[in-house]
């Protein structure tokens, strides 16, 4: 097996308080290994905010702020401002937000972060449901899971709602990086984190966090759910710059979506025609995303913009 | 120092621009809006060196700010009614973190119906967030109370966030002729902010944090200290800027002819103009009655006020908002704050100016006869005139 290539220095320590198993642990882990000590990371309400450590601890090598659940891009948007103003400049600012915290009630202050044109990197580390209050449904819960506002009983089935797609969403705002990332892919993540540390402007990294708690999978399986979600379809691993797509793993042919989903406690009741709509959902999303490559090749959206818009503002 | 004609909105920004705010970040709403917009110009022009962040709501604004004083920035912004309101959640915030954050606040009335009219609901409801209240009653004490809030959120005795309100349309549409201080003057006055000392890039640190029942009681009391050591320190900063300036707005209650009062009216902002002549008239005529105005509301100056209330029988105290209480918000802490005196003076709590009705001579005028009356009742909206039920 290749030796990985990873960055040896280690910005998150032992001591965390993330359940075993945790897909938020090792998307920070792994992304300040990339970003370095010079990083100040601004922290909703969410997983990490538990994870971090009580007061007087913290579990991070770098400076951390914590900021309410929706106001996550307002905060890395007056933390650059003050860096700016008192003429620090090799600083890396972050917004590290779970989905609940960006897709749904944050939605608002990150669409004005990347208007506005902060230079920053907004961070969805996806778990697909309020997993700190203890599994609840938000717009990122994928279509069939089961969460404790979406139960499977009675005449209720699961989400029977589609997972909001929140690279879309970004991508309309013209942002001048936006990529998917997954620690179970980690020199694939490496190497996003630092592309988007090398640009100035706004950057959106939207971080795949399996959670064995709330998808009642075994705790040691967290990178085997991760690779399948991306080698079905699921989670495809690829960047957007300067409006052109790139998908960063091909593997030739996706492994049916059973296989992920058979792997985890919360899609145990899809029935085989419930699980065809999914495949179905995937397949069409992928092969919309191999559109959107060979498309953007030719035809990039920002050139295509009538005034570009400036790389940052604070 | 400069004699200009200012709108109280300018004093706001003009006062920014002198404290050399580093941050600024704000969203338009009426009748603030022309202080985001004389910013927009002071920063367009190079008058004032600053990030100028624009957002997409009050709620960004004040998280904005929030963060970059967090870093150590000195750090302004504006809003009203609506704009407060929304903003509530990061009220709070700012106070916990002790970011000393400066806020104009031009008091506008709450919807429904939609009103833009003066009224103090808005900061009233967030009398116990943990910010410094001052009331301000002219467009002079608007520019100076913001540059002496500087320096009063930064001292580290106090270390919280300030608001300087003024009465929507009476002072911030209303142009007045106002002594700007030259720069110089100011920047003795007012130095740098100090460097922040928690959150420095390349630190392991963390600001905000979560604790237990075990240590959470200790910032909430450390919040109440710095809180009760606001009104000396705030002594020293007047001293300081009378110093500067040769100006000085009598403390946190300055009062007005109280000396051997039978009745003494308790005021807010710009009504306590108009009472001051209604005072003069009155005492002319051989009518002994006196004005104190609440400049600073939280932290509320119990001192000043038992002091006040030990040399009178009457007093009323005039509320532009309606609190749900047993009286006016005022009223009540005024009530409050005399209990444990031995000389208790009779309350009366007034409604008065609600939803930017005016509070004119003959309404305070009336205030002060029914408190000379002797026989004044325990609360009374002034603004209505006779009962009429909702129902017809």
């Amino acid at each position: 097996m290749a030796k990985l290539t990873l960055p040896a220095q280690e910005l998150m320590f032992s001591g965390h308080s993330a359940c075993p198993g945790c897909g938020a642990a090792l998307a920070m882990r792994l992304l300040l290994k990339g970003l370095g000590p010079r990083t100040v990371v601004s922290v909703p309400a969410c997983c990490w905010t538990v994870i971090a450590t009580p007061y007087p601890t913290t579990a991070l090598g770098v400076a951390m702020m914590d900021n309410p659940i929706e106001a996550t891009g307002a905060s890395i948007s007056g933390i650059r401002a003050a860096l700016d103003a008192m003429g620090q400049k090799d600083v890396t600012v972050v917004g590290f937000a779970g989905d609940g915290g960006t897709a749904d009630i944050g939605i608002q202050a990150l669409s004005g972060m990347l208007e506005r044109r902060t230079n920053a990197i907004y961070v969805m580390y996806d778990n697909e449901a309020y997993m700190n209050t203890g599994v609840q449904r938000s717009g990122e819960t994928p279509l069939g899971a089961w969460t404790t506002t979406t139960p499977v009983e009675g005449h209720e089935h699961g989400k029977i709602e589609a997972k909001k797609d929140m690279m879309a969403i970004v991508l309309a705002h013209h942002p001048v990086y936006a990529a998917t990332l997954n620690p179970s892919f980690p020199e694939d993540f490496e190497r996003k984190v630092e592309k988007a540390k090398a640009m100035t402007g706004p950057r959106f990294f939207h971080i795949f966090a399996p959670c064995s708690t709330g998808w009642r999978f075994d705790a040691q399986k967290t990178i085997a759910v991760g690779r399948i979600a991306t080698d079905t379809g699921v989670f495809p691993l690829y960047e957007v710059e300067e409006g052109r797509f790139h998908i960063t793993r091909k593997t030739g042919t996706l492994k049916p979506v059973e296989e992920y989903l058979h792997a985890q406690g919360r899609f145990r009741h899809l029935t085989p025609a419930n699980i065809a709509a999914v495949e179905a959902q995937v397949r069409a999303s992928w092969e919309r995303l191999l559109q959107y490559e060979r498309e953007s090749l030719i035809a990039p959206t920002p050139a295509e913009a009538p005034t570009k818009p400036p790389a940052t503002r604070a | 120092m400069t004699r200009m004609v200012l709108s109280g909105n300018s004093a706001q920004a003009h006062a920014a621009r002198l404290a050399r705010v580093q941050v600024i970040s704000a969203y338009p709403i009426t009748p603030q809006t022309s202080i985001v917009e004389k910013i927009a110009d002071l920063v367009a022009t190079g008058q004032l060196k600053a990030e100028y962040v624009q957002v997409e709501s009050e709620h960004s604004a004040l998280q904005v700010v929030v963060s970059a004083s967090g870093m150590g920035a000195r750090t302004y912004t504006a809003t009203s009614s609506h704009g407060l309101l929304l903003m509530h959640e990061l009220v709070h915030w700012a106070s916990g973190a002790r970011d000393p954050i400066v806020m104009g606040v031009v008091n506008r009335a709450v919807g429904p119906p939609w009103n833009i009219g003066s009224d103090h609901t808005d900061t009233m409801s967030q009398r116990d967030t943990g910010w410094i209240q001052f009331y301000a009653e002219s467009n002079q004490e608007v520019m100076d109370t913001v540059l002496q809030a500087f320096r009063l959120a930064e001292h580290p005795d106090v270390r919280l966030p300030v608001m300087v309100t003024e009465d929507a349309f009476y002072l911030s549409h209303t142009l007045e002729p106002v002594d700007v201080p030259d720069q110089e003057v100011v920047d003795k006055f007012l130095p740098p902010r100090e460097p922040h000392a928690i959150l420095v890039p390349g630190t392991a640190a963390r600001l905000g944090s979560f604790t237990g029942p075990d240590r959470y009681v200790d910032f909430r009391f450390e919040v109440a200290k710095a809180m009760e050591r606001v009104p000396a320190t705030l002594r020293f900063v007047e001293e300081e800027y009378q110093k500067a300036t040769g100006r000085h707005h009598g403390g946190p209650v300055p009062t007005y002819r109280v000396d051997d009062a039978d009745a003494v009216l308790i005021t807010m902002g710009t009504s306590t103009t108009t009472a001051r002549t209604v005072v003069d008239e009155m005492r002319a005529a051989g009518k002994k009655v006196g004005l104190a105005k609440l400049r600073l509301f939280r932290p509320f100056p119990n001192e000043e006020i038992r002091a006040l209330g030990a040399t009178v029988d009457r007093l009323g105290v005039a509320d532009r908002s309606y609190t749900f209480g047993p009286m006016g918000a005022a009223a009540t802490e005024v009530s409050a704050a005399l209990y444990p005196s031995s000389h208790r003076p009779a309350v009366t709590g007034f409604y008065a100016g609600i939803g930017g009705r005016d509070v004119t001579p003959h309404v305070v005028r009336r205030m002060y006869e029914s408190l000379l009356s002797g026989a004044a009742p325990e609360v009374h909206w002034e603004d209505i005139e006779e009962e009429v039920s909702v129902d017809g």
